[in-house]
């Protein structure tokens, strides 16, 4: 029974059991809603929760429990000499796993009989011909040992999916006719329907915490496969980025590293005073209606994908740096793409970004300051300079950080603005890259998902990912820091 | 009466120093010029920032704008029934067997006849010389329709037909007599037939509504190159994010704002959600490619990964501001609830969470245009480089079967080597903008109109 | 008694140091200041009394022009500081705190170290040459401010770190230390706790002999204790205006004389 018919079941199953739930609790109140603890329809929801909920789990965990253990069983019973040279478990397991859905859709396709899926072996038939005629493609002949572990993992499978069918379906019996049981008038069904509800909110709360383990998962795992096959001292140290499909690559850090930051310094000098300007004018000095048209507007800036950006970097702003510092004007830059383009670019990005964060702070310094040094004769741009940028300064360095964070981890604009060769230069109208740009070029490249040349992009993820988080959990403190002070 | 500014020395208290508050002393003057410098730095802030905008919206719209018009070419076409169908009985099967390739020499010949009779001076002989005038699509155009309408056969028809991309750069002033030289698929007899035909209006420009509704093409058809494909499937993407991102971002807020007790677990989870906010946005996309396609096998480049990953990304944005329209709702109303008996579940799903509602929609919308221009984790997950060139066939196929998105289609313009295809990228985020504009004008309007001050 | 030594300390002059002729002031629509006529002596402590809303902090804050900050205040009248109308054009509010300081109801120190929360006026305002000069107007202004002895090891510590008291006299010591001829205060006392209110206004009794003072006060005991002259502001209007004994011991208007005796308030 295919997985879709479970859920199909078990869904009628909770209309089923929400209509007798309720019935049955209003017949044990004698009809009269009065005398029921909760309203009639918690009564409904306990059953169809009970129906359901336990089975629903059941289903879940057996679909992802199921396989790998099937994969573990089918390998220990794989024949040490039958994996050749070159190649490993992992690699001839995926291959029998490729073999076993082959079979799968070729009796679905009617290409084969379920018993010939089953009895087939690689002798007799050319099983790589047949699946090929119903669009499974295999990389190459079949082995025997692989075609017999296939058929292994099918037998397992079938097994296995049977014994789930009953134990979900027969948990879902089970918890209908326990759920039923309960049904009587002073029965508390909203507190445990309640309960069930905030365990639900519990779980989606954790989502956000599942997706930081999923993130730091996938990138320490694969990060560490990569350590395997490449040394990690040459990754952090390296002085040179030389990726070659055919292997021998050269795969140092330091060239995209300084690429990344070079750009990022950039954006941040022009970001930086311009935001910053803004912001002191925007809260200090201008009226409240110059205000309310001109900070939306700057906030269009911030609103715009940076796809965008990448565009106006790529086709915009590099041309026109070339016409000036290219070979007809002073001669520094070769080409468009250029650490100066990204750059500029993407401090256009962050001026919002800044000037927004700074306006806030700044905001939150306490007027009494401000009468303070007014009150003294000062004239308004020193009591901005002298007495409320100080103030607000631990904060403004934490929108900083902010900003330092999302220039480093800013990927469109670099991938399309600032160039591919990685290179260590002072010229900032030199074509360099970056780790966010590396990371898209080893990803989308048709490198085997294996080779070093792939996973490499998961230790620079990781590099980019423990930057720009580090330099979000300072900033964040700061900033709170900050708040707690004046509130 | 001393005076502090120029006479320095440090009075004895109480001393009158002071002057007359009516004359300014010098050291006031030189002050409120500096205060006059600081301002003005201050606006030239705001003016910059400004004049970045306006120069960046002029840049898309400038260069954007041609992508919605489009050459087409007005050729009478003998259909000649010999090579189209050349058993003789219009049987649909048989003709179906002609390709494309038996098509265009006849348009070809079509162009070139009607050259002639027009008494066009052009130094073209062969019919192969107009390949260059028209666009490749061509020939699948008038296939079509000949197997639509078998009867054609025999007569000649007049086709409207696309350009080539060079001729409608030429139209457009992207491509000139000049920028062809070294052009091996054009040469300037070529545009200047092209203007020529152009007078006689044979050529002309007109809306190009494919660009808007059409598929995208090869590297070597940009004339035929539209987003519409790339549209569908990031509607697809943002059904997806919109069906998990709500649910879950509500369910999350109301957990954290109204039911979370005080402890490390609710710290942990707050703090993780602010710096997820901040993670970039390409490493969601690493996430995507690690879990959902190398871990849990789902297809790759299907407008579902894409939206699962979106989910991940726009899930804080909507935690965050969804927690701000809670918390925005005065306790009164909770313990007003609370006081006439109901559970505090009961108070929230049927007191708070209804005001907050018009918050949350906005606080969502915001998220969802955020997600529908985010590019980066898209490329990790192979929604670039795919061709999108046919619209998927159904409601699940355009779940699952690989599609393109609308930036990540601009990208991949931008990618292509033919400048032709920058046009259509800057056209295409024409149509994205357009997009994203509409989504925050409705969030404005439903917080104009359901904001409420407590 | 508190009050009978402070007094005997009397410094009477009979110069008009302030002069408020028909002022009025208005916040958007509503109109905070009725027609105020007053005259303000140098070398006196000056106290506005009245229930609270009553427009005393606003006239207050209209002497050195700080509503000037708030952008929908508007001023009618004149005021006449030495016989010049600090709202004539001519006029740069900057200079003339420079000579009315203000200290306001809250402490509100700079977040700096003590000196340089005191040496910031005097550095705006150019009155040191040199780092010497500047110790010595940072010390005498922290002296004058009856602070020095506290502070003088921890001179470059935050002035945030000082108590409440303490922060109040750091900001008449701030105040003076730009040597203004005029002292405003705001309600110096009512973030305070007795002992550091018993301090302070002890240092405005010194103060007096030095500078014109005005003060503001909710506290009735307050205004008998440190001040000679006595206003009563009601809804806006000065409704008597005097020797201070005289208000308190024979106000002239009924509405005084209930405020004085706690019936309004």
């Amino acid at each position: 029974m295919p997985v879709s018919w479970i859920m199909i079941i078990l869904f009628a199953l909770a209309v089923l059991g929400y209509v007798l739930g309720r019935r049955r609790a209003l017949a044990s109140a004698g009809g009269d809603m009065r005398n029921l603890h909760s309203l009639p329809s918690y009564y409904g929801s306990h059953v169809a929760l009970f129906a359901v909920a336990p089975a629903v789990a059941l289903l879940a965990i057996w679909l992802v429990v199921q396989p790998m253990v099937i994969s573990s069983s089918v390998a220990r019973s794989f024949p040490d000499g039958a994996i050749s040279e070159g190649s490993s478990l992992s690699l001839v397991m995926s291959d029998v796993k490729r073999v076993a859905d082959g079979l799968n859709v070729a009796v679905e396709r009617g290409a084969l009989s379920a018993e010939e899926a089953g009895s087939v072996s690689a002798g007799a038939t050319n099983i790589r011909e047949r699946l090929g005629s119903v669009g499974v493609a295999l990389g190459s002949d079949v082995d025997s040992s692989v075609l017999d572990a296939a058929q292994k993992y099918r037998a397992y499978a079938s097994t296995g999916h049977l014994i789930m069918t009953l134990a979900v379906l027969g948990l879902a019996l089970t918890g209908f006719i326990y759920g039923m049981a309960q049904m009587r008038a002073e029965f508390r069904a909203r507190n445990i329907v309640e309960h069930a509800v905030k365990a639900l909110l519990v779980f989606a709360a954790s989502i956000a915490v599942l997706t930081t383990v999923g993130i730091i998962f996938s990138l320490i795992f694969n990060t560490i496969e990569f350590f395997k096959l490449y040394p990690a001292r040459d990754f952090f140290f390296g002085l040179t980025w030389a990726p070659s499909f055919g292997g021998g690559s050269e795969l140092g850090m330091l060239p995209l590293l300084w690429g990344t930051l070079y750009i990022s310094l950039i954006a941040l000098a022009v970001a930086v005073p311009i935001g910053l300007f803004a912001a002191i004018y925007l809260s200090e000095y201008a009226s409240p209606k110059m205000r309310a048209i001109a900070k939306p507007l700057l906030e269009v800036l911030a609103g715009i994908p940076t796809i965008v950006y990448g565009l106006f970097a790529l086709l915009t702003v590099g041309p026109l740096l070339v016409s000036i510092f290219g070979r007809e004007g002073l001669n520094w830059m070769q080409a468009g793409t250029a650490v100066m383009t990204a750059g500029l670019v993407m401090g256009v990005m962050l001026i919002p970004f800044v000037s927004s964060l700074s306006d806030d702070i700044i905001n939150a310094v306490p007027q009494t300051m401000r009468d303070g040094s007014l009150g003294l004769g000062a004239t308004h741009s020193e009591t901005v300079r002298q007495v409320v940028l100080p103030a607000a300064l631990p904060g403004i360095v934490g929108a900083i950080l902010l900003a330092a964070s999302r220039a480093i981890g800013e990927t469109m604009i670099v991938v399309l603005g600032a160039g591919a060769a990685a290179r260590l230069s002072l010229n900032p109208f030199d074509a360099m890259t970056t780790v966010t740009a590396k990371i898209v070029s080893q990803l989308t490249g048709d490198a085997d998902f294996a080779s070093p040349e792939a996973l490499v992009a998961f230790a620079l993820g990781m590099t980019l990912f423990v930057i720009t988080l580090g330099l979000n959990i300072i900033a964040l403190f700061i900033v709170r820091k900050y708040r707690e002070q004046y509130e | 009466m001393s005076d502090a500014t120029s006479g320095g020395a440090v009075p004895a208290a109480g001393s009158r120093r002071h002057g007359s508050i009516l004359q300014l002393d010098a050291r006031t003057k030189k002050r409120n010029a500096k205060e006059a410098r600081f301002r003005a730095y201050g606006l030239g802030a705001i003016i910059i920032g400004l004049v970045f905008l306006v120069t960046l919206l002029t840049a898309i719209v400038s260069n954007g704008v041609g992508a919605f018009q489009q050459t087409f070419i007005e050729v009478p076409v003998y259909l000649d029934p010999q090579k189209l169908d050349k058993t003789g009985n219009r049987d649909a099967a048989e003709m179906a067997k002609v390709s494309t390739f038996g098509y265009t020499p006849l348009i070809q010949q079509g162009l070139l006849d009607l050259v002639d009779r027009e008494g066009i001076d052009a130094p073209f002989e062969k019919a192969g010389d107009m390949k260059a005038l028209i666009s490749a699509s061509a020939a699948a155009k008038v296939r079509d329709y000949v197997l639509a309408n078998p009867d054609a056969l025999g007569e000649t028809r007049g086709f409207e037909l696309l350009a080539s991309s060079r001729v409608d750069g030429y139209l457009k002033g992207r491509v000139t007599q000049e920028s062809v030289e070294r052009d091996r698929n054009i040469s300037a007899e070529h545009l200047q037939l092209a203007d020529a035909l152009r007078e006689i209006g044979a050529i002309r420009k007109g809306f190009n509504s494919e660009f808007i509704f059409g598929a995208d093409a090869s590297e070597s058809r940009a004339e035929q190159a539209g987003i519409g494909v790339a549209i569908l499937g990031s509607f697809f993407m943002m059904l997806v994010v919109l069906a998990f991102s709500l649910p879950i971002g509500v369910a999350a807020s109301i957990y954290l704002e109204e039911f979370a007790p005080k402890n490390r677990l609710t710290d942990l989870i707050e703090v993780n959600i602010s710096n997820l906010a901040a993670v970039p946005s390409i490493v969601f996309g690493i996430l995507g490619l690690a879990v959902f396609i190398e871990f849990a096998h789902l297809p790759q480049s299907a407008p579902l990964v894409g939206g699962l990953v979106l989910t991940l990304m726009t899930l804080p944005t909507i935690i965050i501001s969804t927690r701000a329209s809670l918390k925005a709702v005065p306790p009164s109303i909770r313990d007003a609830a609370l006081g006439i008996g109901a559970s505090k579940m009961q108070s929230v799903f049927h007191h708070v969470l209804p005001l907050a509602a018009p918050g949350i929609l906005t606080g969502t919308i915001i998220g969802l245009a955020q997600a529908l221009g985010e590019t980066a984790p898209l490329l990790l997950i192979g929604m670039v480089g795919y061709i999108a060139t046919n619209y998927p066939d159904g409601i699940s196929s355009g779940f699952l079967d690989p599609n393109s998105a609308m930036p990540a289609q601009i990208y991949e313009w931008a990618k292509r080597a033919d400048p032709a295809y920058y046009e259509r990228a800057w056209g295409g985020i024409i149509i994205l903008l357009v997009f994203l504009l509409t989504m925050n004008i409705i969030a404005i309007i439903l917080r104009r109109r359901f904001e409420r001050r407590w | 008694m508190n009050d009978m030594t402070l007094l005997e300390r009397g410094v009477q002059t009979d110069d008009i140091k302030i002069s408020a002729r028909n002022v009025e002031v208005f916040y958007g629509d509503t109109h905070a200041i009725k027609n105020v006529n007053v005259e303000i002596q140098d070398k006196t402590v000056t106290a506005f009394i009245g229930p609270s809303g009553c427009g005393k902090s606003t006239f207050l804050r209209c002497i050195n022009r700080m509503n000037d900050t708030i952008d929908i205040c508007r001023v009618k009248g004149d005021i006449l500081l030495d016989g010049e109308d600090i709202y004539d054009p001519k006029v740069d509010p900057v200079q003339l705190r420079a000579k009315v300081g203000m200290v306001f109801q809250k402490p509100n120190p700079f977040p700096k170290s003590i000196y340089d929360n005191v040496a910031y006026g005097p550095k705006i305002h150019g009155l040191a040459r040199n780092k010497a000069e500047l110790d010595e107007i940072v010390e005498r202004a922290l002296r004058r401010g009856a602070i020095w002895d506290e502070v003088k090891d921890r001179l470059h510590s935050p002035g945030t770190g000082l108590s409440g008291g303490q922060q109040q006299r750091l900001c008449i010591a701030r105040a003076v230390a730009t040597e203004p001829e005029v002292l405003l205060m705001d309600e110096p006392c009512s973030a305070l706790d007795p002992i550091a209110t018993a301090q302070v206004e002890e240092l405005i009794d010194e103060l007096r002999q030095d500078y014109s003072v005005v003060i503001v006060t909710h506290s009735m005991q307050q205004a008998a204790r440190v001040s000679q002259k006595t206003a009563f502001f009601h809804l806006g209007t000065l409704v008597e205006y005097g020797a201070t004994d005289r208000i308190f011991t024979s106000p002239e208007d009924p509405r005084t004389e209930s405020y004085i005796t706690g019936r309004i308030g």
